[in-house]
């Protein structure tokens, strides 16, 4: 069974609180040399939109926690979710779920949260994804999402993914995407690698920018839904630019991480 | 409420390495991240205008320049962000809520709640008492330079006994209400005050 949280918010202040629930890892993917992909089971799970994330919180044996927000890399179902952890340099829960974590294993997390960079296949209008890195992670959601119930609304919308990526390894779900941007799907995906191509790599080769926001993503006269997901720099960039070829401003909902460089 | 599940094999830093400043599953960071739910505006000091209103009255209006004439404020306090991270000893310099008030002739707040209005159609909501005392600012200065863009230059409000979500980037008008409206956030799923220290993150908590 599958069990969607379609709902829009509720008013403020009527929610019931949001419960820890307990997951247990069932199945552990190596995505890249630095992430992976965690199933989780996780009985009471309500289900989520795409796009949303939860709170996961660690335990250790001497009753210390700490607790990470992390996008959900799953289409919405009930009682499983599937979190893609990036190991990041020094991080505390990362390097935990990224690194140490094995089948069998539990932890706590409790959602789901957000209700703004958010899809739903009943929103009219294509979709124009821009990833950059473990920013792919909540716009796989919608993708999974388009593609499990896209078709049964009729004909589906047509998505584009600019993905960036530093090396062709770091690419997360290469297959996957490949797959789901078959033919007939109406989706089309475009790699960028940023720091370095393999023999034979014929894709582009860049850090984004306008031409390839103009040539490889969907204008604005279609009025793509765009969601922007990746770390700080990219974002700004990619918004900024979309607003310079002319997309509207309401269309845009972005979504950041990392630190700032600065 | 049953014990939590031990997670096999996570030590962590501990909880020696816990400073008593950090609420409750907030944990420390040296840069400063950015979260902003759309783009960044770009920064029009020219046309920049900050507005206070009685509901749909308005009650002044200060340019840039007026702005900046104003008597500044320094603060150094420690932010929390509902994404788990906090921030300590930040500095930040601007003009005080009280300040604002005085300026604009006023001796305490004509309605006890506050919607915050900014560039790019971001709100947010706090109660009038929580934006008084020395307890916020319209900040412009941080660690000694002007606010970066991405973090809301050139101007926000700064309420860092609150949540950060609630120091809203790039602010433009404060609005009093009554009854209160909730704000961008707090519309979708987080919580209408946000106290770091009783860990209001989501609504319900």
């Amino acid at each position: 069974m599958t069990v969607t949280d379609t709902r829009g918010p509720i008013a403020p202040g009527l929610a019931p609180k949001k419960r820890w629930l307990t997951a247990t890892v069932r199945e552990v993917t190596i995505e890249t040399p630095r992430v992976r992909s965690l199933v989780l089971d996780v009985p009471g799970w309500p289900g989520h939109r795409a796009g949303q994330h939860v709170d996961v919180r660690l335990t250790a044996p001497d009753g210390y926690q700490a607790q990470r927000s992390y996008s959900i890399a799953s289409a919405p179902a009930a009682n499983t979710i599937t979190l893609t952890v990036e190991m990041l340099p020094d991080g505390e829960v990362s390097s935990y779920l990224a690194g140490e974590v094995q089948v069998g294993d539990k932890f706590e997390l409790r959602g789901p949260i957000g209700g703004y960079f958010v899809w739903t296949p009943e929103l009219e209008g294509p979709v124009f994804l821009v990833a950059g890195g473990s920013g792919i992670v909540p716009l796989m959601a919608i993708l999974r999402e388009r593609a499990a119930k896209g078709a049964l609304l009729g004909a589906m919308q047509p998505a584009r993914l600019i993905y960036s990526s530093r090396t062709y390894e770091d690419i997360i779900y290469r297959a996957e995407l490949e797959q789901l941007a078959g033919p007939g799907t109406g989706l089309a995906v475009v790699h960028t690698l940023t720091r370095g191509t393999p023999a034979g790599w014929t894709g582009l080769a860049r850090r984004i920018d306008a031409m390839m926001l103009a040539e490889a993503g969907i204008p604005p006269d279609q009025m793509p839904r765009i969601f922007i997901c990746g770390p700080t720099p990219l974002v700004e960039t990619v918004a900024f630019t979309l607003r310079e070829l002319g997309h509207s401003l309401k269309l845009i909902k972005t979504e950041r991480f990392g630190p700032t460089g600065k | 409420m049953s014990e939590p599940p031990i997670s096999r094999g996570f030590q962590g830093r501990g909880n020696a390495a816990r400073s008593a400043r950090v609420p409750p599953g907030q944990h420390l960071v040296e840069d400063f991240p950015v979260l902003s739910a759309g783009p960044t505006p770009p920064v029009d000091l020219a046309n920049w205008q900050l507005s206070l209103d009685d509901g749909e009255t308005p009650l002044a209006q200060w340019s840039w320049a007026q702005f900046m004439a104003l008597p500044q404020t320094d603060l150094t306090v420690d932010i929390h962000c509902v994404t788990t991270w906090s921030k300590l000893d930040t500095r930040w310099r601007g003009v005080s809520i009280d300040t604002l008030l005085e300026a604009a002739g006023l001796s305490e707040p004509p309605q006890p709640y506050v919607l915050a209005h900014c560039d790019g159609g971001y709100t947010t909501n706090v109660p009038a008492e929580d934006l008084l005392d020395g307890k916020a600012m319209i900040a412009w200065e941080y660690d000694g330079d002007a606010l970066h863009p991405e973090h809301g230059g050139p101007a926000r409000l700064l309420v860092p006994h609150l949540y950060f979500w609630k120091s809203a980037k790039w602010v433009q008008k404060l609005q009093f209400v009554d009854p209160e409206i909730p704000g961008f956030w707090e519309e979708n799923g987080y919580h209408i005050y946000g106290d770091p220290w009783r860990e209001q993150r989501y609504d319900g908590d």
